[in-house]
């Protein structure tokens, strides 16, 4: 009996880490930008070309930033989402558009309706490759010193809304 | 006229030449560091090839990046670094050793000299066992005895 006991702790063991390794998302890289102040950008807006805008604009203000493009299926997902979100008034949702058309990106937001208080264009993902977008949606916490406290791949959903971004939000405003 | 003419029409195939794949050939030095920096660097959405080998549309934009700052001037290492900055170690296929990532580069070696420890030991063991079993002089004479009860029964 005895010679039993140690390889079923060596199995119960490997259990535990296989399940705990199926419940992470090896898409979600921790991104080595949480912490550290927003890289500078200026680019220029979707609809008003002739104007701009930078990280710097928002400076005093807890917002996100939503990178987000009309060819981004999970995009459509999250779109309800951020509507809802902006009627709240809560915090300013500035989009960064990715590698995307501003002809397609404006029909996308006149179709839909738009949550964003500003877009900015990324035509050619420059600023992108700054921020570490690897996979749009991506959805970032930038606090009134610039500094990005949290960052969300993957669509914004009713949960981690609740849960993580809003919570974080609120604690940041304090501050 | 009609020779020099058709001598012109030879000369159309290479006006379709001149744009294609400028890109790779501008300047083979520059593709070549690239393109083996590149096979160090993991591509983050099809995260199991590398940046090289990737069709996905970040890595290329990723590649035409390296190219640029090989033609800047920098070191493989400070390539590597302005892409860790962004992506973080992930981006590596080879991680650094730092406190994180101390078990990841001790773990096999510690797994290997623990399996030469139980194997030293269960070896040990069985040496012993097969000491034992040497059997006895009287033990060898019960057997004896055995045996020829047994021709004396046939």
């Amino acid at each position: 009996m005895t010679r039993f006991i140690l390889p079923f702790i060596v199995f119960v063991v490997l259990v535990i880490f296989l399940f705990i390794g199926l419940r992470l998302d090896p898409r979600e890289v921790p991104s080595p930008l949480v912490g550290k102040p927003a890289p500078v950008f200026v680019q220029p807006q979707l609809g008003e070309a002739s104007k701009v805008f930078s990280p710097a604009d928002m400076k005093g203000k807890v917002w996100l930033m939503n990178v987000w493009a009309s060819w981004c299926v999970s995009c459509e997902a999250e779109h309800p989402v951020l509507m809802e979100l902006s009627k709240l008034n809560l915090v300013p949702i500035i989009g960064l558009d990715y590698k995307d058309k501003p002809e397609a990106a404006m029909q996308v937001l006149n179709q839909r309706g738009n949550p964003y208080s500003l877009v900015a264009t990324d035509r050619d993902g420059r600023t992108g490759i700054d921020y570490g977008v690897y996979g749009v949606p991506e959805t970032y916490v930038i606090d009134k010193q610039g500094i990005i406290q949290y960052k969300l791949i993957g669509p914004v959903n009713p949960k981690n809304l609740k849960e993580t971004i809003l919570p974080m939000v609120a604690e940041l405003e304090k501050k | 006229m009609r020779r020099f003419l058709l001598a012109l029409a030879c000369l159309v195939p290479l006006l379709a030449y001149a744009g294609e794949a400028r890109d790779l050939s501008d300047d083979p030095v520059t593709e070549k560091r690239m393109v083996k920096l590149a096979e160090e660097l993991r591509c983050l959405v099809c995260q199991n090839e590398s940046l090289a080998s990737s069709h996905a549309e970040l890595a290329d934009d990723l590649r035409q990046e390296v190219r640029e700052k090989i033609r800047k001037g920098l070191t493989d290492q400070q390539i590597k670094d302005y892409l860790v900055a962004r992506y973080g170690d992930f981006v590596l296929y080879q991680p650094p050793v730092k406190r994180t990532t101390y078990l990841l580069w001790a773990g096999p070696f510690i797994l290997l000299l623990a399996g030469m420890g139980i194997l030293y030991v269960q070896l040990r063991k069985r040496k012993s066992a097969i000491k034992d079993e040497t059997p006895s002089a009287e033990a060898l004479q019960r057997a004896a005895a055995m045996l020829s009860d047994e021709k004396e029964k046939i």
